[in-house]
């Protein structure tokens, strides 16, 4: 089958890609690209490891096909942080201690970044329905719920 | 010292994984690798007819296709368990199984690997999957152990007698009778510990490549025992040296049990490359994990407690039934048999008779999940003890209060022959008990019924019994004096990197930047045995103070020959070797340099300056906490909203309040999933999986949870160097009981006294409703 000529913007830098018609997302991003901090936990968008946005918008990128993001704007947990310079969303889950086997960790971050730039101001209950999309098997969501508070906190300081 | 023992360190290992460079078996891509899909069983029951795989070779991109038949004719293994009763000691025979890598002649459950299919891409795999044709006689089914020990039932193993590979009783029978006789009060609960599986995020997954010029095969895997992999494959699947395979396990996305063992894919993948050539890299989709990965709990329990008047308990009498599914295989026997060992959890009971079976079935095998055994053993000891508080009316504090073995009856021996080395569960009840405002509850019901809602409170206390098997560490000194763990324990989340390093640190004085940590590799590892069973700390901890001892010992005679001075002189205190009276000393770190000098050392001090540990626990630890959990539930939905939960837990010595407090958060999480959302469910008649996708099978979210007060209660363990108990799975012992007692003490105004897990809102709904129509 042919292969599709697609041309995207991911974290910053203009992309060529040749994707099947078949590939998602999130296997043109892991297979095609090498960008592999986006993580496949179910592939039928309910855990939310592979969160990616496209245009600013938070998708499940298992659930986006491939083709579908010529000329769009996509932001992975590779981008995330600025060279060495950590999200303040990393450095507040490195604070809180809030990953364990960190493989829901990228998604998680995405899902934050996303809900903190909606609502910068949220509350506990907010943060966990903001959340309640990507799951974790680790951590209970505690720490997850205590460093996005501390890092909405100080980007409103910011 | 900041980054020492106790210190609330942040994590090493993080920045790597939340910037996406953590390195998980499916991020590995190797040269030319072709991709595996294997063809599961369809049914739970039946004769493998014939397989036809004509078409499916014929299609695009196929490489190879191995059935049952060619592992026969290559004269391959199966998997067996890791130990039946009769290995350990008791002198009960068991049906011993062995589980093919594919399936020879039958299959007895879904999910059961037929055929294996490699190809260039992953999607040829899966196309030519689907045209491999199995033809199968369908055998009727049996997915419960109820039903499957039944005369009639069909039969899994010819060879085993209504289903029953082994039956297990401890205690004594007799002198529980007359006690049940004489009772003032008697109790009984009937309970389903239902069927789980682990889910961790990431799923199993392999990648094996064979290397021609050196004839080893290297195989990355998603496991949390590299070695245990390496053992099995070449031990009992393909029967040659253990240096014929190297195993490597990078970042793993959590076990929890249930990568513990080996599993078919990883001999099939290892078995392909060796075939093909190429490297062979198999990735299951989130169904197929549902489907093959070993599966957890799943008791179906008659319990029974006898008390005085007073409320003294007099014995404690259950049997029960462990389904565990198709096959008995790896740490299969493990929660059968500590359910049993811990069938007193934390009181003094005058009497037990407890025994269970090990019941065949048409479905996936069990292994260890998450606490393995002690959540069963808890959960049937909490029940009886709400229930009988609440028949008698006592209250549920004081009644644990009457019967918990006292912290000066400490060392304590149970029935079943543990001895509790310390604990002080009445000070750390009472601990929780002030956390969580018990007194403050009656005002918060109050409040919920205002508001449509019922509220209840549940009590746990749990003990878990940890630090299985022996295991070794290295420590290694370099040229440069910068130090490496080398850990025969595997981190998958606990977060090794960071507490070792800690330890050592403290230890041997050497800054945290100065140790690497190598763990998960058999080529750079020499052996161990990985972490499950909340062992690493018990076992992998205190063979790292005896690897530092050792370097400690052999650091003061390299200082005292530098120095001049003997090796009996010397000291070591804070990271440095002083001679004892002067001020000549010597920093760890240049002591390390001085025993990689080139020319003269004396030869009896060879070259380098590295210590190895081994600890082998002569008796487990034993953890232990009370868990109060408060939940509201909706009077027209049925739906659960857990309010508060407060934990208090003895894990002795803390090495890191950070991760200790997560470890609780996260058993909690699990621990509160099978109460409330988690359940595997087959169909009884066909043994189809109903519960094959998270859409089904329901995890706990973030909004599932609430924020949990965690408290520490630090009792040191007598047992090990370094006073540390588990902290794996406690939060998931003491929450599932927690959560449903306080459901049932919700629900008692309505006349509900049981409900089975999880307690979904449906079942509420239907337990309200039955009560109702009872009234």
């Amino acid at each position: 089958m042919a292969k599709h000529h697609i041309q995207t913007t991911i974290n910053g830098d203009e992309v060529d890609v040749l994707c099947e018609p078949s590939q998602s997302l999130l296997d043109v991003l892991r297979d095609e690209l090498h960008l592999t901090g986006t993580k496949e936990g179910c592939a039928t968008g309910d855990c939310g490891a592979c969160s990616v946005t496209i245009d600013g918008r938070l998708v499940c990128a298992c659930l986006v096909l491939g083709v579908e993001v010529n000329g769009a704007k996509i932001e992975t947990i590779e981008g995330m942080a600025d060279g060495e310079n950590l999200h303040i969303l990393q450095s507040k889950f490195i604070e809180h201690v809030a990953l364990q086997c960190g493989i829901c960790t990228p998604g998680l971050l995405i899902a934050a970044k996303s809900l903190l730039e909606e609502n910068p101001d949220p509350t506990e209950e907010e943060v966990r329905y903001g959340l309640a999309g990507n799951l974790c098997r680790c951590t209970g969501y505690q720490k997850v719920v205590e460093a996005v508070l501390d890092a909405a906190s100080e980007l409103r300081g910011a | 010292m900041q980054h020492g023992i106790g210190q609330p360190v942040t994590r090493t290992e993080d920045p790597r994984l939340l910037t996406g460079r953590g390195i998980y078996v499916d991020d590995i891509t190797l040269p030319n690798q072709a991709y595996a899909v294997i063809v599961y069983s369809t049914i739970a029951h039946g004769i493998i007819k014939s397989i036809d795989t004509e078409a499916a070779s014929a299609a695009p991109g196929v490489l190879l296709i191995l059935t049952g038949e060619d592992a026969k004719a290559d004269g391959l293994g199966g998997f067996g368990p890791a130990f039946m009763p009769e290995d350990v000691g008791i002198p009960v025979p068991g049906h011993r199984t062995s589980r093919p890598i594919l399936a020879q002649g039958k299959v007895r459950h879904l999910g059961e690997r037929v055929a294996l299919v490699v190809a260039e891409t992953a999607h040829q795999a899966m196309d030519a999957a689907e045209l491999v044709e199995v033809d199968y006689e369908t055998l009727p089914a049996v997915t419960t152990a109820v039903e499957a020990v039944k005369d009639g039932a069909p039969q899994v193993y010819d060879e085993a007698a209504n289903n029953t590979s082994f039956a297990l009783r401890m205690g004594n029978g007799e002198a529980v009778a007359a006690a049940f006789e004489s009772a003032a009060h008697t109790t009984k609960v009937s309970i389903y510990n239902n069927r789980l599986t682990a889910n961790s995020m990431e799923p199993r997954g392999s990648n094996a490549t064979y290397d021609r010029a050196s004839g080893e095969t290297t195989l990355y895997v998603s496991t949390q025992n590299p070695h245990g992999v390496r053992e099995e494959l070449s031990g009992h699947i393909f029967h040659e040296p253990e240096t014929k395979l190297r195993v490597i396990a990078r970042d793993v996305g959590g076990g929890f049990g249930m990568k513990g063992g080996v599993y078919p894919e990883e001999a099939l993948v290892v078995w392909a490359t060796r075939k093909i050539q190429r490297p062979v890299k198999w990735t299951p989709s989130r169904t197929e994990s549902l489907m093959s990965d070993d599966q957890g709990r799943d008791q179906t329990v008659e319990a029974e407690l006898a008390l005085d008047a007073d409320g003294k308990i007099l014995a404690l009498r259950w049997a029960a039934l462990n389904n565990v599914g198709a096959y008995i295989v790896g740490a299969a026997n493990v929660p059968v048999m500590f359910s049993l060992r811990l069938a007193q959890t934390v009181y003094a009971i005058p009497e037990i008779d407890v025994g269970t079976k090990a019941v065949f079935t048409n479905v996936p095998p069990t292994t260890p999940y998450r606490g393995a055994g002690r959540p069963e053993a808890v959960y049937i000891m909490e029940r009886l003890m709400d229930t009988a508080a609440h028949e008698m009316g006592i209250d549920p504090v004081e009644l644990r209060r009457k019967n918990l073995i006292a912290a000066d009856a400490m060392p304590f021996t149970t029935h079943t022959h543990y001895v509790y080395d310390s604990g002080e569960f009445d000070a750390t009840m009472s601990q929780c008990v002030a956390a969580a405002d018990w007194d403050g509850f009656e005002k918060r019901k109050a409040e919920s019924e205002a508001n449509g809602r019922w509220r209840g409170r549940g009590l746990a206390y749990y003990i878990d019994d940890t630090g299985i098997f022996n295991d070794r560490m290295e420590l290694r000194f370099d040229p440069s004096g910068s130090v490496t763990i080398v850990a025969g324990t595997f981190s998958h989340g606990q977060g090794h990197e960071t507490t070792y390093p800690q330890m050592v640190s403290d230890w041997l004085g050497v800054d945290a930047d100065n140790i690497r940590f190598i763990q998960g590799d058999t080529a750079a590892v020499s052996f161990g045995r990985g972490s499950y069973a909340s062992r690493s700390m018990i076992v992998g901890g205190s063979a790292l103070r005896y690897a530092a001892d050792e370097i400690i010992e052999k650091g003061k005679k390299f200082a005292a020959h530098v120095m001049e001075a003997s090796p009996a002189d010397i000291e070591f205190a804070d990271g440095k070797f002083v001679v004892a009276g002067t001020d000549k000393q010597m920093s760890m770190t240049e002591v390390a340099q001085w025993a990689y000098h080139p020319a003269g050392l004396p030869p009896e001090l060879g070259i380098g300056l590295e210590g190895v540990g081994g600890f082998a626990a002569t008796s487990p630890s034993f953890p232990n906490g009370c868990h109060i959990s408060e939940v509201e539930i909706d009077q027209e939905t049925g739906k659960v909203y857990l309010d508060r939960f407060v934990a208090v837990d003895d894990m002795g010595i803390v090495m890191n309040t950070l991760l200790a407090h997560g470890q609780v958060q996260g058993g909690v999480g699990q621990g509160v999933g099978q109460a409330l959302l988690e359940d595997l469910q087959y169909d009884p008649d066909s043994g189809q999986l109903l519960t094959g996708s998270f859409l089904d099978y329901c995890m706990p979210r973030a909004d599932d949870l609430p924020s949990m007060e965690i408290e520490m209660n630090e009792v040191p363990c007598t047992s090990n160097p370094i006073g540390v108990k588990g902290a794996g799975e406690g939060g998931t012992v003491g929450a599932t009981p927690a959560v449903i007692i306080a459901i049932l003490d919700a629900l008692r105004s309505e006349g509900v006294n049981d409900i089975p897990m999880p307690a979904t809102p449906e079942r509420i709904w239907q337990a309200l409703a039955d009560a109702k129509k009872a009234a």
